[in-house]
């Protein structure tokens, strides 16, 4: 199965590369940007097939790898 | 006094710790991440450097390496680990130090000298310590200290903060704060006072001729506190 995560930053924590990203876009012409937030994207491709397992497997790959829960949360956003 | 250095694929500062400990009394042995067990130490150190080309977070890998496990039991039973910049990176990332070490406010990679005081003088690492203002070299792009408002409580009330960024009479204030670290934080103790993470580089002022002494300071101190 392939697993899909984001890992975002947690709101209160500051983010400088987004705010660079933010400030080029806004010198480039896109108006009306209110934010960037910068984040990371994972896809896992696992031998596992039961969707519920390959799920908590990678839950716990998040919590004690892939993000750091102290500035960042992550989601599940595709299994396939 | 014995002390081990932790090498990870990417560390750069091990060499400079195993000169400034040697320098200074410590029998020291170099050790692989790769390897189980620690020799026999009164002190680990975890050096500075981009362990793992600072893949993923800056420490993350390196906090998941075989020797880790070795060293969170030694750290666990009282053992004294310090770590320096990307050690402190790894520290933190293996949980042994509360908080992060974020990309720095200005987006810049800093490589400078800068004064630190001394915060909590009661531990091994900096009691009797003859100066309260040292000079440090940084060289660092993720030094940003940063923590949830609950842990700054508690890393308060356990009188965690062993360094701030301050000016050279030890001024503590935004303008000498290089990173944005969270109250001019420049290194911490875990609750037991026997982890001490830092980013600042002792062992970069171990010689007037090319630096400084306030690193001779540090390490001679150090090794008379294990004693």
């Amino acid at each position: 199965m392939k697993i899909s995560v984001i890992i975002t930053l947690k709101k209160n924590v500051l983010d400088p590369q987004g705010k660079v990203i933010h400030r080029t876009l806004d010198d480039m012409g896109f108006e009306n940007i209110n934010e960037v937030r910068q984040g990371k994207y994972f896809e896992i491709d696992t031998k596992e097939n039961d969707k519920k397992k390959a799920e908590e497997k990678v839950k716990e790959m998040c919590e004690k790898l892939l993000a750091n829960l102290v500035i960042e949360n992550y989601k599940i956003i595709s299994t396939q | 006094m014995n002390s081990s250095v932790i090498t990870f694929p990417g560390s750069n500062c091990d060499r400079d710790v195993d000169v400034a400990l040697k320098k200074f009394g410590f029998r020291n042995k170099m050790v692989w991440h790769d390897d189980l067990e620690l020799p026999k130490s009164d002190l680990v150190i975890l050096p500075g450097g981009f362990s793992y080309g600072d893949y993923l977070r800056c420490g993350s890998m390196a906090s998941k390496s075989k020797v880790m496990k070795s060293v969170l039991n030694f750290a666990r039973g009282g053992g004294k680990v310090m770590g320096i910049c990307n050690g402190f990176q790894i520290l933190v990332e293996a949980g042994l130090l509360p908080g992060v070490l974020l990309r720095n406010k200005y987006l810049e990679f800093i490589c400078k000298n800068v004064f630190v005081k001394v915060n909590n003088k009661d531990n091994s690492y900096f009691k009797n310590i003859k100066k309260d203002t040292l000079e440090f070299h940084i060289a660092h792009n993720e030094g940003n200290y940063f923590c949830s408002k609950e842990q700054i409580k508690e890393i308060d009330d356990n009188n965690q903060i062993a360094l701030h960024y301050s000016d050279k009479n030890g001024n503590i204030n935004e303008d000498h704060n290089p990173n944005g670290s969270m109250g001019n934080i420049a290194g911490i103790f875990n609750k037991e006072k026997n982890v001490l993470g830092m980013m600042p580089h002792p062992e970069r002022m171990i010689d007037p001729a090319l630096s400084g002494e306030d690193g001779s300071i540090f390490f001679e101190n150090l090794i008379n506190n294990l004693k």
